[in-house]
């Protein structure tokens, strides 16, 4: 095979092969992808990088290479979110109250990964402990999307919370990056920065090792330039936990296997409810031409209703921050992290080691779920929001009895300015219309690059499947990127600063 | 056995009359088992500081709780042992506060469907009486570390190793009316985790303690308000407590004031409750279904494995003892309250009266453990050695006087109880060669004696005591009494 001019240019599955092939060193790969992430500090993609790891894992990779026992994800170089904690390597769920935590112990999804190979580039940035749709929450600044709008100079958001692994993976810097998803934090920035993110079914993947935001809602995934490499990458991560009660004791398929199998045969839903007003009209054009593509490329078209995804967006705002007010109770100062300076009495350190440790979108979210969670609020907020979650999910159920996936937009707009949209909340929430759906019922999704908008900013299409069937959301994933033949790459403007 | 529908009235004379006192209590008990409720940490008491806290217990980012069957099964088993409600499906909660001992900032418990529901415990009272005290529920919920603050001035320490160990807390209804009854409840309770081997029971290494509810009222009022009397650590402190307080709440009311509802503590040196440092803000615990941990399903299948291999309880060993020994209710009551107890016994039945197994039992062994200040388990003299030396008395080796002494030397020394009576020559005397010799070495010595016999049948007791002492208190009382008889020509048994 011949090799692109430069080795970060490789999918995922191109390097694999190269790697296999030896028409490359996994040294030399990542020996590249260390270099990038040298020259991409503009885009502050990393909140760790750890090159030397990376080369010693390289090295290790190229020897089993050397000796024939090369594993699935032998000599691959990936960045990983910030949120699963690395064993030995710094981790910070983008927050102060971290600290400088070095896990003792490495999350059930990275072990898999470094079992079958895989060589650690850094810890990406992202939204703090996940919450945020723009990576502006970070306690470590926010990423830079490597996208800009045609003939504009402007920094935009390359979309959240794992906005440092999707700008990584659309700026060449890895070949694919692990995210996590409890709103649509891997498909929204993924459609923001021209790039395939993956929310597998809740269970699909242990999270164990993987800093908790919203439990019941939480998901890694695997983010990656094609879909065959996201196809890669989750075949490593998936699986049953002992150590995780909420996995799943299902069986993983092959996902490469059958995925050019085109979606001939298969009923495609569109849901009505998703078409929503006050969106851009070119995101409903891309949907309406993705609906084509499908037609054309031999699969059925069919109509459904989910009636109560107009509750989704309150029902996560609900169910989310409940969990998470319990969730990081836990950042208190007395074990780990950030402690506050001679506190008082113990209700001071607490008091005080959390406000300097949490930023003010997690004080909001931690004050949201504890006010939901009050005696006299619960039946009002949370216990009515559960019901609804499960309507919802009953909406996802009777529409896959007319289909076998929902064809949707990810998000309902492209990549906005940094800054645009923190002084008003409501419209950041906003940016998970289309993509809380999917967590509230478990279900997988993927998101697949589909076209431009006016200023030529990349957009997504969101594909939904049925619970463990993640082999179909992958194929009809891989049809739509081949009909849609999105080849667009932002401008390298980051090398030059 | 049947439940007393009346029961004797226990009312407490204030100086407006008589009140009665009505007494709930939620008990916390330890679970037996290995490792801690959501963790593999280890559970010993007792060792170094944080030396058994798992990054699950320390409440580690990323961590989850893992249930443990072991613990589900010991709970469903306490269930069964309480003729409860078994619930096949029960769900953990996270009950929400800060503290330090409290790593993960929740509590994991299970708030509205606890694991077993509505069972009972039969008390037995004094005179026979059994009284029916209702449980309301049982669930199960992680044990909170340790904070020390007398480690040094201005600092407070915490110690994890406890943080996460299993507990259940069982829950009765108000259906106590003494200290009396509340004491009963709590060894009946404490007996019946001992045998189905759920909880060790030791309320000194804290393992159980109570929390007692105590509310006064008129006789036929409805409840009064209660107060809670928090961690209370021995049978002896909830007697004293419940006293205390039901005279405390007394002197209130007729003093013309109310009772708040609130948690107090029990001082045992000043001999009274007082209320817990109010917390200035009051606690909201926000409880929510745990969403680390799916409902917990349990198949009834499982719960009839469990049921089929529980030991004999206490009230059905009290009901055979009853039938098969033929002793008195409140005989089998104390020997069944400890399992070692009623296996004691029941190895002496085999070789002895059962009446005098228990005499036995009472009289002789349980006096030696309180003067030593043992426990059954602890006993030097094993059931089947102490069962030998009733077979010694029961064949006649030995007297009844002589038995004791063999069980001192037992006690003492060990051994083998025929052993000591070869050793130590004690056997009695029944060979009427040396007896007779005996008796004619007294009448020899005493010849004042035998004739004053003649006029006081009487003395013929003087007669065979000094026989006896002649032959070191070995000699046969019967055969002494026979041949005495048969040589000073006495008729009938004198």
């Amino acid at each position: 095979m011949p090799l692109p001019s430069s080795p970060t240019d490789l999918t995922l599955s191109e390097a694999r092969d190269a790697l296999r092939t030896r028409a490359i060193s996994s040294v030399e790969l990542t020996g590249a992808f260390v270099e990038a992430l040298a020259g991409a500090r503009a885009l502050n993609a990393f909140v760790t990088e750890t090159p030397e790891r990376a080369l010693e894992m390289a090295a290790a990779s190229d020897a089993r290479f050397a000796e024939g026992s090369a594993r699935p994800l032998e000599g691959v170089p990936l960045a990983i979110k910030d949120l699963f904690c690395t064993k030995g390597v710094r981790t910070t769920a983008g927050s102060r109250i971290l600290g400088n935590f070095v896990p003792p112990y490495e999350s059930t999804v990275t072990a898999n990964l470094w079992d079958a190979g895989a060589v650690l580039l850094g810890k990406t940035n992202m939204d703090e402990f996940a919450m945020g749709s723009s990576n502006e929450t970070s306690y470590f600044k926010p990423v830079a999307n490597p996208w800009r709008a045609r003939n504009s100079n402007r920094t935009l958001v390359p979309g959240g919370s794992s906005g440092g692994s999707a700008a990584a993976v659309a700026a060449h810097l890895c070949l694919g990056a692990m995210g996590t998803d409890t709103g649509g934090s891997i498909r929204q920035p993924a459609a923001l920065t021209g790039i395939v993110g993956m929310k597998p079914t809740y269970g699909r993947c242990s999270r164990w090792g993987i800093v908790a935001f919203a439990s019941s809602l939480d998901q890694a995934g695997p983010m990656a330039r094609t879909v065959r490499d996201a196809a890669i990458l989750l075949k490593v991560m998936a699986g049953v936990d002992a150590k995780d009660p909420t996995s799943a004791d299902a069986p993983i398929p092959d996902y490469e296997e059958g995925l050019e199998g085109g979606v001939k045969g298969l009923r495609i839903g569109v849901p009505l409810q998703y078409r929503i007003d006050g969106a851009p009209p070119e995101i409903d054009a891309l949907w309406a031409k993705g609906v084509d593509w499908m037609r054309a490329e031999g699969a059925e078209i069919v109509e459904v209703s989910l009636p109560h995804t107009k509750y989704a967006l309150p029902v996560y705002y609900i169910v989310a921050p409940a969990e998470a007010s319990s969730n990081l109770a836990r950042y208190d100062g007395v074990r780990f992290g950030h402690r506050a300076a001679e506190p008082r009495d113990v209700t001071d350190l607490y008091e005080r080691s959390r406000a300097e440790g949490f930023g003010a979108e997690v004080r909001r979210r931690v004050l949201i779920g504890t006010y939901v969670l009050s005696a006299g609020y619960y039946d009002a907020y949370y216990v009515r929001a559960q019901k609804v979650r499960t309507l919802i999910a009953r909406d996802f159920a009777q529409a896959f009895e007319r289909c076998d996936v929902l064809l949707t937009p990810t998000t309902p707009a492209a990549a906005f300015a940094l800054g645009e949209k923190t002084a008003d909340p409501v419209s950041m929430y906003l940016n998970d219309v289309f993509t809380v759906t999917a967590n509230l019922a478990g279900l997988p999704a993927i998101s697949v690059p589909a076209g431009l908008s006016e200023n030529g900013l990349p957009l997504g299409l969101q594909i939904v499947g049925k619970a463990f069937d993640e082999q179909t959301v992958l194929r009809v994933g891989r049809s739509l990127e081949r009909a849609a033949g999105f080849s667009a790459k932002p401008g390298a403007w980051w090398k030059a600063a | 056995m049947s439940a007393s529908p009346e029961r004797a009235p226990r009312l407490i004379r204030g100086a407006s009359g008589e009140w009665e006192v009505v007494i709930g209590m939620e008990v916390h008990a330890q679970v037996l088992s290995k490792a801690k409720l959501f963790s593999g940490a280890s559970t010993t008491f007792g060792a170094e500081p944080n030396s058994q806290v798992s990054f699950v217990d320390a409440a580690m980012p990323g961590m989850l709780p893992v249930i443990n069957r072991r613990c589900v099964e010991q709970a469903v088993r306490t269930g069964l042992g309480l003729k409860a409600r078994i619930n096949h499906v029960s769900v953990f909660d996270r009950k929400n506060y800060f503290y330090p001992d409290l790593p993960a900032g929740y509590q994991i418990s299970q708030y509205k469907t606890p694991i077993v529901g509505e069972g009972e415990v039969l008390l037995d009272l004094a005179q026979g009486q059994t009284v029916r005290v209702g449980i309301e529920r049982l669930h199960l919920e992680q044990d909170a570390g340790k904070s020390l603050h007398d480690q040094r001035p201005g600092h407070s320490y915490v110690d994890l190793n406890r943080a996460g160990v299993a507990l259940m807390e069982i829950v009765s209804r108000p259906d106590m009316r003494s200290s009396e009854e509340a004491a009963a409840f709590l060894k009946k309770l404490r007996a019946i985790l001992r045998y189905l081997g759920t909880c060790d029971g030791n309320m000194e290494e804290g393992s159980m303690r109570a929390d007692v509810n105590v509310s006064v009222r008129r006789p036929g009022a409805p409840l009064g308000t209660r107060c809670e009397i928090k961690n209370v650590n021995s049978v002896r402190f909830v007697v004293q407590a419940v006293e205390y307080e039901a005279r405390r709440q007394i002197e209130v009311l007729e003093a013309g004031g109310s009772i708040a509802q609130e948690t107090r503590l029990y001082d045992p040196r000043a001999g009274e409750t007082r209320p817990m440092r109010s917390k200035e803000e009051a606690h909201d615990y926000r409880y929510f279904p745990d969403p680390d941990l799916l409902p917990l399903v349990i198949e009834e299948s499982w719960v009839a494995e469990i049921a089929a291999s529980l030991p004999e309880l206490p009230d059905d060993k009290k009901a055979r003892f009853m039938r098969d020994y033929g002793i008195s209710g409140y005989d089998s009551g104390v020997l069944v309250a400890e399992r070692e107890l009623a296996a004691y016994y029941e190895e002496l039945a085999k070789s002895a009266d059962a009446k005098l197994a228990v005499n036995w039992l009472n009289n002789e062994i349980l006096g030696r453990l309180n003067r030593d200040g043992r426990g059954i388990a602890d006993c030097p003299v094993s059931a089947a050695a102490s069962s030998a030396i009733l077979g010694l008395i029961a064949d006649g080796t030995i007297s009844g006087k002589i038995a004791k002494d063999v069980l001192d030397i037992a006690w003492s020394e060990g051994g083998d109880p025929a052993t000591i009576v070869n050793a130590r020559g004690l056997a009695q005397v029944t060979n009427s060669a040396a007896i007779e010799n005996a008796i004619e070495a007294v009448i020899a010595a005493n010849p004042g004696k035998v004739e004053e016999l003649k006029l006081k049948p009487k003395l013929a007791g003087w007669f065979v005591g000094q026989v006896m002492k002649q032959t070191g208190g070995k000699a046969n009382p019967q055969v002494v009494n026979a041949l005495l008889s048969a040589r000073l020509g006495l008729s009938g048994e004198g």
